[in-house]
């Protein structure tokens, strides 16, 4: 299987809102489990019950979305890898928006996910364009860096080590990692506080 | 970019290498695991044939699952049974130290590592929880984790990570009588913002910071990330080094002084360069309590809830969602709300010198009738040494449920859950929505001795009222 992610285009759910945390995005009673499995179904459990149909999770129209569209400080709180877990099982393969937070951002990248940010301008404008024409394609290009919707585009920003990684399709490092067994010795080794007790 | 601050000194000193994509290999000294984020990590190594590379850097207990009632094995809760099971087996295949519930040693995971000296000056700690922040209390580099990069840790005892600014956060003066660490987090908070600290790690220094014992530096640290800053720390100094001292893991004998003083060159220089500043003064911080679902929507006890025409453009959204789900008018004060359930405890406000300043409202009063009102410290041994110094008899002779050591109802993966549209005054960090357990349940956050003057008088109140 091809890792590398560059370019994303398919149709976009808007989910407008500051500060959607991951409690939000997945409830801690369905992180009471030992796999990952099923998490989609659940994704925004509790927001979608109360909404009755009306959560755009839930609307037909953004079925079958690729990319999703937030505001600012999108993944806040706790770092349950379950929540971008859930959007990804749900079909999600890229997230557009105003900021997200740390733990979300790396957990996305551990994923093949890339969040990547725009201004909150072209983050609500791009929301109001998919709100009015569900069916109008977002477009992704980590390459050229750049976001675009009909006749709009704009610059999108990301982490330029987890672009890399995207590119490169080295977003999972686990093997990476473990190869440089040596050099990671070679840190312990010189770090007085392993030898302490 | 910033230099020759703790953070950049104690960066580079685990630093690995550059990988290819830029970013650094960072090297975790402390690896801390508990039972929700690790079972698919292990179950990963499983499927790559991958071992734990440093079992002795790694430690784990189970806190978020545990009954805080009745802890007979199996629990009741299949689902919970099946996840302590799993952290037995990994533990136990990997060689990993476990603390589990009954061994006197068990707790939140952020409370038991501190108080073992497993927690010190000059490490990286990573932990599959977003609270670890926590730990940079002792001037340690620590942050939260996802599960694959739990994975990760295990297997190579790395990250891949990209470097964080630094913003020195220095809060000066005396904190008035009745304010608290928790106070100071929650108006750092709310002026900086819940996402002020993203991309940023915080170093909390200030006289009010030197003046701080460990456990109120740590309710500060525990909430760093609350702000949006992964990574929260305090210098380590005197009072970092005699709260070590004796403690299981803390160096002994000449490695003890030879720890202090690599641990004293790890402080951040006089002239250390920072990415941003900002300065509070103490005098201006009160009692503080959150009205909204952020912990960035607070106000002082003195204050009412802001009117939206007070509130910045880009926070009006959220706002309005909070009046509608809290059912709270602007302009209101929140003093005299009634309170359905009072909780002290949590990794934020669960160690002994918390459950110590919610005894001292407490003593002689009484829990108000159709209130649940419950204590849970933080570990097995604050337990213990509560019990030791009677606070458990003043808890329960005010009416207050005395617990077994867990994370409770800060996040409700176990009994203890709010129910339907009750009001919880709770010590704990998040009042998102749902948080507690019940999806229209309400958390209004602030310190444990306000969670107590609410629960004795079955009302927000300002617990300087109640202080001689």
């Amino acid at each position: 299987m091809d890792s590398k992610v560059t370019k994303i285009s398919g149709t976009a759910i808007p989910l407008v809102g500051n500060d959607i945390d991951t409690d939000r995005i997945i409830p801690a009673r369905y992180l009471k489990a030992v796999t990952f499995d099923g998490l989609g179904a659940h994704v925004f459990a509790d927001d979608r019950s109360q909404l009755q149909g009306q959560h755009p999770f839930d609307m037909p129209i953004y079925q079958g979305a690729k990319v999703l569209l937030v505001n600012s400080n999108f993944g806040c709180g706790s770092s349950r890898e379950h929540a971008p877990q859930a959007i990804a099982k749900w079909g999600i393969q890229i997230m557009v928006g105003e900021s997200f937070s740390e733990i979300f951002f790396g957990n996305c990248v551990m994923l093949g996910i890339p969040c990547l940010t725009v201004s909150p301008e072209t983050a609500s404008r791009l929301q109001l364009m998919v709100q009015e024409n569900p069916q109008t394609l977002v477009t992704v290009d980590l390459v050229a860096q750049q976001v675009s919707c009909g006749d709009f585009s704009d610059a999108i920003n990301i982490n330029e080590g987890a672009r890399q990684q995207f590119i490169a399709g080295t977003w999972d490092a686990c093997g990476q990692l473990v190869a440089n067994g040596a050099k990671i010795k070679e840190v312990a080794d010189r770090l007085p506080y392993l030898n302490f007790g | 970019m910033s230099k020759s601050t703790l953070f950049d000194k104690v960066w580079d000193l685990h630093n690995v290498g550059t990988l290819p994509s830029g970013q650094t290999q960072l090297f975790i000294g402390l690896h801390l695991v508990h039972e929700v984020t690790s079972p698919q990590a292990f179950a990963m190594l499983r499927e790559r044939n991958l071992k734990v590379m440093y079992p002795d850097r790694t430690v784990a207990t189970v806190d978020h699952i545990v009954p805080t009632e009745n802890q007979v094995r199996p629990f009741a809760d299949g689902l919970a049974e099946e996840m302590i099971q799993h952290l037995e087996r990994n533990t136990k295949e990997h060689n990993i130290r476990f603390y589990n519930v009954g061994s006197g040693s068990q707790g939140i995971v952020h409370v038991i590592a501190p108080e073992q000296g497993l927690t010190q000056p000059g490490m990286t700690i990573a932990c599959g929880d977003s609270h670890t922040s926590t730990h940079g209390a002792f001037g340690a580099i620590s942050f939260g984790i996802g599960t694959s990069q739990v994975r990760d840790v295990l297997a190579s005892q790395t990250l891949a990570l990209s470097k964080l600014k630094v913003r020195r956060v220095e809060v000066n003066g005396k904190l008035l009588p009745g304010v608290y660490a928790k106070d100071v987090a929650l108006h750092i908070i709310r002026k900086l913002g819940v996402n002020g600290g993203v991309g940023y790690a915080y170093e909390f220094a200030g006289t009010t910071f030197d003046k701080m014992n460990m456990e109120e530096r740590m309710t500060v640290c525990n909430m760093a990330i609350e702000g949006g800053a992964r990574c929260g720390y305090v210098n380590p100094d005197q009072v970092t080094y005699d709260y070590l001292a004796g403690r299981d893991f803390a160096p002994k004998g000449q490695q003890w002084d030879e720890a202090v003083a690599w641990w004293n060159s790890l402080r951040s220089d006089a002239d250390a360069v920072y990415d941003d500043v900002v300065v509070f003064d103490a005098a201006d911080i009160a009692p503080t309590v959150t009205w909204g679902i952020t912990p960035g929507q607070g106000i002082s006890i003195d204050e009412n809830i802001p009117m939206l025409d007070a509130i910045p453009d880009g926070e009006k959204e959220t706002a309005k969602e909070a009046y509608q789900y809290m059912d709270l008018q602007p302009g209101q004060s929140l003093v005299g709300m009634k309170v359905d359930v009072c909780f002290v405890g949590s990794c934020t406000n669960g160690r002994i010198s918390d459950l110590r300043e919610a005894a001292r409202v407490a003593a002689g009063r009484q829990v108000v009738a159709g209130i649940k009102a419950f204590i849970v410290p933080g570990s097995e041994r604050v337990k213990l040494q509560a019990e030791a110094e009677g606070l458990d008899k003043i808890f329960t002779a005010a009416g207050f449920e005395w617990r077994e050591a867990g994370c409770s109802m800060c996040l409700a993966m176990n009994p203890d859950k709010l129910v339907g549209r009750q009001i919880s005054a709770s010590s704990s960090n998040r009042n998102f929505k749902g948080r507690q357990g019940s999806s229209s349940g309400r958390t209004l956050l602030m310190s444990p001795a306000m969670v107590v003057a609410a629960a004795v008088t079955g009302t927000i109140t300002d617990v300087r009222s109640l202080l001689n």
